[in-house]
């Protein structure tokens, strides 16, 4: 590979801790791939990273309006990251729409990097700024550093030899930010270059212009004596290993793949395309050669129906959906109760009711989760704390499922499926094993499906087994042999087992432990899902601070680990800050009769470390 | 799929579970129920390589009263269910078992889909155009104008004709056959059986509660013979008392010709071609009201469409196959590390 750093006379003036970027244009001016390109060359050079994409609901929203308008927030550092981070110190901008939506997003003081040719009369006119005026002129902005460049112009320009159309040509802009700001946090670009020569292997054409106009960026940097501040942020501390960078819903289908090879059970995943779940159904498509049967069903509840067929015949089935989807699977998610059949269900949550947000992130389906089906219906629960716990939570329902024969509800949410962060992935073989447990083949007597051990799990019998012959249904069942029962003792007994069931899977997970601060502090702060970095965060720094509080994080949410209660009953207070109205706080109450405070957000976007801490202040100090 | 390679010894009984039939007497899903466990012992699978799928509504109990494997599930979803079961496994014998409430009303959607699909299963949808489980209302394969309790001036519903949304599904096997008439209920069973591909059976049931005598003129000795015509692939389309009337094809538009009178003979007949897509949509669209037979074509019976099409499970594990052999067996730790990582040390 050729030097891909340009020699550069600019010196380092300032090193940092972390930084926060923010990148916001249209969402046709390549936003996402540009944050996704920095993250990942920051990544590869050591930085801990967190990531947070926000886009329209809409694929092309009208050019140059606020609703048009994408974004992806990156935060890196030397110093351990957990949030995509609460204000940014540097807000990228193509256009007029993108400063107005996203000024408030930037500290006082920070750095504005504005495309000049987006401020126009008709972007300006586009975003609503009263009478056209510029806020690039009026002096609106004294409080920020303004950095003002004709990105479009200096593209145009880098790309004059070359035979492209205008509007191939301005496709490219969105490299020459990067490349400037790669000299900006002194980047190598070569990561940048590997990535735009396997895109764009069949045209190279494209390689040469996307490579010429990052480098133009860069120099732009180097060369012009306007800016001569460039930022060191050094790798961060982080345990020794290999690392990768993984998002979310990525780290998700990993996981189901590591958990089918490591239970020898082939894998059927039948889904329905809906935002934000699909990413999972596109990346377990691509690995068929894993033995992955992957099926776009004709809507969400053949999705779910097809994966309880795939699971009777011996397959783990898994379907993945979004709120709307998921209301949708109700019915069939009883039926896979009342059948003991392994089944894995995602629901990646975004904002509701209904249609809602559906590019938003939110946590309002965990009731639904656990409570959302006709009859008494129990179905375990467990939700990821970020991108890369997916891979273990995703696992961790395979093992559920099967081992305790029992439909598994997985919650993630598009906050941390789209999210990105490091991951210290496993080697194959530390990864546990999954025993099904297969009746391979028959006995003396005659078999009785809904015989179960003494964990109270039924034996997994699939078709083509000699012997093993038997019906099973959605009607009630007599204990033991499966046979219709419509007797009154019998299904008070195996509504019952089937909650006994669930329920004894509490000795089967791990027992909770406290993720940063002592048992009897003050304030507990107890968080379930996507809250986790925010939380984190937050607690580190008050913890700094000598504040008397500590944070436990669930995954296991029904049933719950079985020390949760006593561990809970040693906190003063327990504050539940999640993006719903108030669902986990219910449960907390419900269960164990803990007076726990909620502390609510449903913006569509998640918590702040800020909030939290804001939020926790108020408690500690009252 | 262990298939015998000697004759089979099995007898129809042993496809009986040890269920008792709960049906009402005199129900026409009786004779379904007997008809397809005689063919069992013929088809050459072994009890343990069949499923029975069904969803709810009276035929939806069927899986119960065979002793092979058998899911009674949720209401209209079987043809799903069965489409993940024949994925995860395709060298099983699939059976789909569903009546026209379930399949064609809240089931109507998995239906099409499994037919474009084409799953080598067997789907047996029982139509007696009528509710029976929830005690008798229309459904929609109901005439317009039944009353029911739903409809106590009638219904205004336009009704399916269940094999003409089958053909607009591009189903590979349309066949229709009745409870009344076993031995060509078992002949088309065996066909469909054959047929590697989504085969649709719609079965003529009589619901003898709640829509007693619903195809009465295709079944009764006095009026079966001028009101149905029972095809069979390469023979011209005869039907009638002793065979008296024929049917012609002029153009696209079937007519009904008399035998006797001398201007007509068998050779001026149509003949039947079940390869022939569009003769196919004709005999399909041959659906007059069974009040006027005597003034519309008759009711046919038989397999009208069968096409060779490479099945779903096969094209899905072909391309597992391929995946396989173009990129290797997946190696976990390969996909785990991706292609960027660094080490920190």
């Amino acid at each position: 590979m050729e030097e891909t750093k340009p020699k550069t006379k600019g010196k380092i003036q300032e090193s940092k801790k972390d930084v926060a970027i923010l990148f916001a244009g249209d969402s046709g001016d390549g936003i996402q791939l540009t944050g996704s390109q920095f993250s990942t060359t920051s990544a590869l050079f050591g930085n801990d990273i967190s990531t947070f994409p926000n886009f329209p609901a809409e694929i092309r929203a009208p050019q140059g309006t606020i609703a048009g308008v994408s974004g992806f927030q990156l935060n890196f550092g030397s110093i351990e990251i957990y949030t995509p981070g609460d204000l940014c110190d540097v807000l990228v901008v193509m256009n007029a729409a993108a400063l107005k939506a996203n000024l408030d997003k930037l500290k006082t003081s920070g750095t504005i990097i504005a495309n000049t040719s987006g401020f126009d009369k008709r972007n300006l006119k586009l975003a609503g700024y009263l009478d056209a005026r510029s806020p690039l002129e009026d002096n609106s902005l004294g409080k920020y550093r303004v950095i003002e460049i004709d990105v479009t112009k200096m593209t145009r320009e880098a790309l004059k030899e070359t035979s492209l159309g205008i509007k191939e040509k301005d496709r490219s802009k969105n490299m020459f930010v990067l490349g400037f700001l790669y000299w900006m946090y002194n980047r190598n670009l070569g990561p940048t270059q590997k990535f735009l020569e396997e895109k764009f292997a069949k045209t190279p054409e494209f390689i040469e212009s996307n490579l010429a106009v990052l480098k133009a960026g860069y120099n732009f940097g180097d060369t012009s004596e306007t800016f001569t501040t460039r930022f060191e942020v050094k790798p961060a501390p982080m345990p020794k290993g290999v690392y990768r960078n993984i998002m979310g819903n990525q780290a998700l289908a990993m996981g189901l793949i590591a958990a089918s090879q490591k239970a020898d059970v082939p894998l059927f995943y039948g889904s329905y395309p809906i935002t934000p779940a699909s990413d999972i159904l596109h990346e377990l498509s691509r690995h068929k050669n894993f033995d992955v049967r992957s099926f776009q069903a004709a809507d969400e509840i053949a999705a779910i129906t097809s994966s309880i067929g795939a699971s009777f015949a011996g397959n783990i089935g898994v379907t993945a959906s979004s709120g709307p989807g998921i209301a949708l699977k109700g019915e069939a998610l009883g039926l896979a109760c009342i059948l003991e059949l392994p089944l894995v269900v995602v629901n990646v949550q975004r904002g509701g009711p209904s249609t809602g947000l559906p590019t938003k992130t939110e946590q309002a389906d965990l009731l639904q989760a656990i409570y959302g089906r006709n009859g008494e219906a129990p179905i375990p629960v467990i939700a990821a704390a970020s991108p890369k716990d997916c891979f273990q939570m995703a696992f961790e329902a395979v093992r559920i499922a099967v081992e305790h024969m029992t439909p598994v509800f997985l919650l993630s949410d598009g906050y941390i499926a789209n999210g990105a962060e490091p991951w210290r992935f496993p080697s194959s073989k530390d990864i546990g094993k999954i025993t099904a447990p297969f009746l391979k083949k028959a006995g003396e007597e005659p078999f009785l499906p809904y015989e179960r051990d003494e964990k109270g799990v039924r034996k997994w019998a699939i078709p083509g087994i000699k012997g093993l012959e038997h019906r099973i249904g959605g009607l009630e069942k007599q204990d033991k042999t499966g046979n219709v029962s419509y007797d009154p003792e019998n299904h008070q007994k195996m509504v019952d087992i089937r909650a006994e069931k669930i329920a004894n899977i509490a000795n089967f997970i791990p027992e909770q432990e406290i993720d940063q601060g002592k048992v009897g502090a003050k304030l507990l702060i107890l968080t379930w899902g996507s809250v986790y970095g925010a939380a984190k965060t937050a607690v580190k720094d008050m913890l700094l601070k000598d504040l008397d509080v500590a944070h436990i994080h669930l995954k296991y949410l029904f049933p719950f680990p079985k020390n949760l209660e006593g561990l809970l009953r040693k906190f003063d207070k327990v504050l539940v800050p999640e993006l719903n109205k108030g669902q986990l706080v219910k449960l907390i109450r419900s269960e164990f009769l803990i007076d726990a405070i909620p502390f609510s957000k449903v913006k569509g976007l998640p918590f702040s470390s800020t909030e939290v801490q804001e939020e926790a202040l108020k408690h500690l100090e009252s | 799929m262990s298939v015998t390679t000697e004759k089979p010894t099995r007898s129809p009984k042993d496809f009986s579970s040890d269920q008792d039939v709960r049906w009402c007497p005199g129900c026409g899903d009786y004779s379904i129920l007997k008809q397809v466990q005689s063919i069992m012992p013929e088809i050459g699978v072994e009890k343990e390589d069949i499923v029975f799928i069904s969803g709810i509504g009276c035929s939806s109990r069927f899986p119960y009263y065979m002793n092979t494997y058998g899911m009674h599930s949720i209401h209209g979803r079987a043809p799903a269910i069965a489409s993940g079961l024949k994925s995860a496994n395709p060298d099983l014998s699939v059976w789909v078992i569903t009546g026209d409430g379930d399949a064609l009303s809240i089931g109507g959607n998995h239906l099409i889909h499994m037919l474009r699909r084409n799953f080598d299963f067997n789907i047996l949808l029982f139509n007696n155009e009528i509710y029976g489980l929830t005690k008798g209302q229309y459904s929609p394969t109901s005439p317009s104008g039944t009353i029911t309790k739903s409809t106590p001036m009638g219904s205004v519903d336009h009704p399916f004709n269940p094999l003409a949304l089958a053909s607009g599904a591009d189903g590979t096997f349309i066949s229709r056959a009745m409870d009344r008439d076993p031995k060509h209920l078992r002949e088309i069973l065996k066909d469909a059986n054959d047929h590697k591909g989504s085969s649709l059976i719609e079965i003529y049931q009589n619901c003898n509660v709640f829509n007693d005598g619903a195809f009465a003129v295709y079944t009764d000795k006095g009026s079966k013979e001028d009101s149905t015509v029972f095809v069979e692939h390469g023979k011209p389309m005869v039907f009638g008392k002793d065979g008296d009337k024929g049917i012609v094809l002029d153009g696209a538009t079937p007519h009904i010709v008399d035998l006797t009178d001398g201007n007509y003979d068998k050779h001026d007949l149509w003949v039947h071609d079940k390869y022939d897509r569009f003769k196919a949509g004709v005999l399909i669209r041959c659906f007059d009201a069974p009040s006027t037979p005597s003034v519309g074509l008759p009711r046919p019976f038989g397999v009208f469409y069968q096409e060779n099409r490479p099945t779903y499970e096969d094209l899905l594990h072909d391309q597992i196959k391929n995946s396989v052999e173009r990129k290797g067996k997946g190696d976990l730790d390969a996909l785990l590390r991706g292609t960027n990582t660094w080490e920190i040390a």
